[in-house]
C-alpha cells in the first residue's frame, strides 16, 4: 500500500512541478514588453535535475519522516502519532540501545572537533608557512588516506592494532611504551577511542585542505603590517591570522558535524553491525542498520528504522540551522 | 621576509613536524604494500622489513585473484562511477545554466530548493528509497546506485557550476544569440566549454563518495552480479580474515587503482579544493 503510494507520489509530484514551471514561465512571458515567446528552454534544462533529484532525494526523505508516525497494527500500517519516539526513548528494549548510540555518536564528534580538526589547522598553518620546500609533497601525502574507502583503511588499522600481529607492540616498544599496548579495539573502554581516531586519521586532510585555502587567501599586506608591528610567530598566527580564518573553521565544524552524525561504514567495517565489544562504537548510522535490516536474531523494522533516521534528520537539521543563522551571523567577516 | 619567518632551527622542526606526520599517514598503507608480497612466515616474524629475494612470495595475489570475482567487482565500480558522474555534470550543468542565466519567478526559491542536499544526507531517506526501488523493480540493477548516487552529487554540482556559470561574459551569449543560435546551442556549444575546469573540480569531488561508498551497495544492490568493489573487497576480506596473504593483498589490490589515480591527478584535485571550496 505504501510503495504504490510511493510510487504514485512520485509521479503527481512531477506533473504539478511540470505544470508550475510553465505557470511560472507564461506569467514571466506576459510581463515582458518585447513579448517574448514562452521559454520552453528553461524547463528543458532544469527538468531532468529536478526530476531527478525530487523523486530519488527529496520525496523519500519526506516518506522516510511520514513512515516515523506508522507502524504494523494487527498487520496493516496505521497512523501512530508519536508513539515510535515514545518507545524509541522510553521503551526497555529499545532505549538502552538508541541512548548509547547516542552518547557514542556525540563522543565520536567530540573527539573529531578535539583531535581531526586542531590537528588540520596546525598542518595547514605549517604548510602556508611562505617558501617551505616540499609543500606540495606533504599536502599530497597527507591528504592520501581520505581518498582510501572505509573498507581499506577499517582493515589496515585492524591488522595494524591487532595483537596477532605484533606491529603495534613493535612501534611502541622503540619509543620504550611497550608494557601501555593493549588490544584496543577488543576493550569496552577503549574501542569507541580507537575508532574514533582511526577516522581522525582518514579525514585529517579535509580540514587541513580547507583552512590551507583560507590562510593562502589572507592577503600578504596583512600579515607584513603586522610583521612592521612585531606581531610574528605564535603571536602572529593567534591574533592576525587566526580571527581571519574563523569563518573556514566554522565550515569545518559544521561539515564533521553531519559527517560523523551521519557515520556508519567505518565502525560496520572495524567491528560489524553489532559495533562491539558489547554495543560500545554503535552510534546512531550503525543502530538505523541493524534497526532497519535486522541482524542475526533480530528481524527488521521498518517504521522503527524510519524513526531512528528522523531522529538523525532533526540531529543534523538542529546542528545545521544553529550554524547557519546563529554561528554564521556571529563571525565576523573580512572583506579583502 | 624577516629573519624570524626564515631562520633556520624554526624550519628544521617545522619540517620534523611536517615529516612526522607525513608517516602517520602513509605509514599503514606501505606497511600494508610491502608485506602483501612476503610469505607467512616474514609477514609476521620481520613485518618491518622490505620484501627481500628470500621472503619475496606472490601467494597472496594468486589466492585473491584466483578466487573472488574482482574483475567483475571493478567493472561495477566502474559503470556506476562514470555514469552517474556524467549524469551529474550534464543534469547539473543544464540545471546551473538555467539558474544562473534566466531570471523567472521562483529562480531563488529553486535554488534553495536544489542546495538543500548539500548539507541533508541522502542516507536518511534509505527507508523510503528501498521501498520506491523495490517498487519500480530496480533492487540489484547497477541503476537504483545509479540514480542514488546521480540525486546524491547534484546539489553540490548545481551550486559549484552556476557560481561559475555566472563569470561567463553575457556579451559573448548575446553576441550567439544575434548570430541565430539556439538557447540550447548557447549551453551546449559556447558556456560548458568555458567551465571545464569547473566540470572537472565536480566530477573530483563526485568521484571520491560515489566509489568509496559501502552504505548504498549493501543496501541496494548486494547480489553477486552488482556488488562493487568496496562492498566486495569488504565481504572477501571478510571471509579470509585468517589467511593474512590473502587479505594484505585484497587491499593492497584495493588500493592501487585510488594510489594511481590520485598521484597523476593530485595537482588538479588540490587546486580544485583550494580554489573553490572556500570563498
Amino acid at each position: 500500500m505504501a510503495l504504490s503510494a510511493f510510487g504514485g507520489g512520485s509521479s503527481n509530484e512531477r506533473q504539478q512541478r511540470a505544470e508550475t514551471m510553465t505557470d511560472a514561465t507564461v506569467s514571466e512571458a506576459e510581463l515582458q514588453v518585447e513579448r517574448r515567446p514562452r521559454r520552453w528552454h528553461i524547463a528543458v534544462f532544469l527538468l531532468p535535475a529536478l526530476v531527478v533529484y525530487s523523486a530519488v532525494m527529496i520525496l523519500p526523505l519526506f516518506e522516510t519522516l511520514r513512515l516515523s508516525f506508522f507502524n504494523t497494527v494487527d498487520g496493516q500500517s496505521t497512523f501512530v502519532g508519536l508513539r515510535n519516539f515514545q518507545t524509541l526513548f522510553g521503551d526497555a528494549r529499545w532505549a538502552a540501545d538508541f541512548w548509547n548510540a547516542l552518547k557514542n555518536n556525540f563522543f565520536f564528534f567530540v573527539i573529531h572537533m578535539l583531535v581531526q580538526n586542531p590537528i588540520g589547522i596546525a598542518l595547514a598553518a605549517l604548510l602556508s608557512i611562505p617558501r617551505l620546500r616540499g609543500a606540495a609533497f606533504y599536502r599530497t601525502a597527507i591528504f592520501l588516506p581520505t581518498l582510501l574507502s572505509f573498507v581499506i583503511v577499517g582493515f589496515i588499522w585492524k591488522l595494524i592494532l591487532s595483537p596477532i600481529w605484533g606491529v603495534s607492540p613493535y612501534l611502541m616498544d622503540l619509543v620504550g611504551l611497550k608494557s601501555l599496548f593493549a588490544p584496543w579495539l577488543g576493550k569496552p573502554n577503549s574501542a569507541l577511542i580507537a575508532v574514533s581516531l582511526i577516522s581522525v586519521w582518514q579525514y585529517v586532510g579535509i580540514p587541513m585542505m580547507l583552512i590551507y585555502a583560507a590562510l593562502l587567501n589572507i592577503p600578504e599586506e596583512v600579515i607584513e603590517a603586522a610583521e612592521c608591528d612585531g606581531v610574528t610567530g605564535w603571536a602572529q598566527f593567534f591574533k592576525i591570522k587566526l580571527p581571519l580564518i574563523l569563518p573556514a573553521i566554522g565550515i569545518i565544524s559544521i561539515l564533521t558535524f553531519v559527517g560523523n552524525f551521519n557515520a556508519f561504514d567505518l565502525v560496520y567495517t572495524v567491528q560489524g553491525a553489532l559495533a562491539g565489544p558489547d554495543g560500545s562504537t554503535d552510534i546512531l548510522g550503525t543502530l538505523l542498520y541493524r534497526t532497519f535490516f535486522g541482524f542475526q536474531l533480530q528481524l527488521g523494522d521498518r517504521s522503527m528504522g524510519a524513526t531512528i533516521a528522523t531522529v538523525m534528520f532533526l540531529i543534523i537539521l538542529a546542528g545545521v540551522s544553529l550554524y547557519l543563522f546563529v554561528i554564521q551571523r556571529r563571525i565576523r567577516r573580512y572583506q579583502f | 621576509m624577516s629573519k624570524a619567518r626564515t631562520s633556520l632551527s624554526r624550519t628544521a622542526l617545522v619540517h620534523a613536524a611536517l615529516i612526522a606526520y607525513t608517516l602517520v599517514a602513509v605509514f599503514p598503507v606501505f606497511l600494508t604494500i610491502i608485506n602483501s608480497m612476503k610469505n607467512r612466515n616474514a609477514i609476521f616474524r620481520n613485518p618491518m622489513q622490505l620484501p627481500t629475494p628470500s621472503t619475496f612470495d606472490l601467494v597472496g595475489y594468486q589466492t585473491v585473484l584466483g578466487q573472488g570475482d574482482f574483475a567483475l567487482y571493478f567493472q561495477n565500480s566502474l559503470i556506476v562511477t562514470v555514469v552517474s558522474i556524467a549524469l551529474v555534470l550534464l543534469f547539473g550543468a543544464m540545471a546551473a545554466f538555467a539558474l544562473s542565466e534566466y531570471r523567472f519567478r521562483g529562480n531563488t526559491l529553486m535554488g534553495l530548493y536544489l542546495a538543500l542536499g548539500i548539507m541533508i544526507p541522502i542516507r536518511l531517506g534509505t527507508v523510503a528509497i528501498l521501498q520506491g526501488m523495490v517498487a519500480t523493480g530496480l533492487v540489484n540493477t547497477l541503476t537504483a546506485l545509479i540514480l542514488v548516487y546521480t540525486a546524491q552529487g547534484l546539489p553540490l554540482a548545481v551550486f559549484i557550476l552556476s557560481e561559475f556559470m555566472r563569470t561567463v561574459s553575457d556579451d559573448l551569449k548575446n553576441a550567439g544569440r544575434i548570430d541565430g543560435l539556439s538557447e540550447y546551442s548557447i549551453f551546449f556549444r559556447l558556456v560548458l566549454p568555458l567551465v571545464r575546469p569547473a566540470m572537472a573540480t565536480v566530477a573530483v569531488f563526485t568521484m571520491i563518495p560515489i566509489w568509496n561508498d559501502l552504505w548504498f551497495p549493501l543496501i541496494l544492490a548486494p547480489s553477486e552480479a552488482t556488488k562493487t568493489v568496496t562492498l566486495g573487497s569488504q565481504i572477501f576480506i571478510g571471509q579470509f580474515v585468517t589467511n593474512w596473504n590473502a587479505v594484505l593483498a585484497a587491499l593492497s589490490l584495493a588500493i592501487l587503482p585510488v594510489l594511481v589515480l590520485y598521484l597523476a591527478f593530485s595537482r588538479q584535485l588540490i587546486r580544485g579544493i583550494t580554489s573553490g571550496a572556500v570563498k
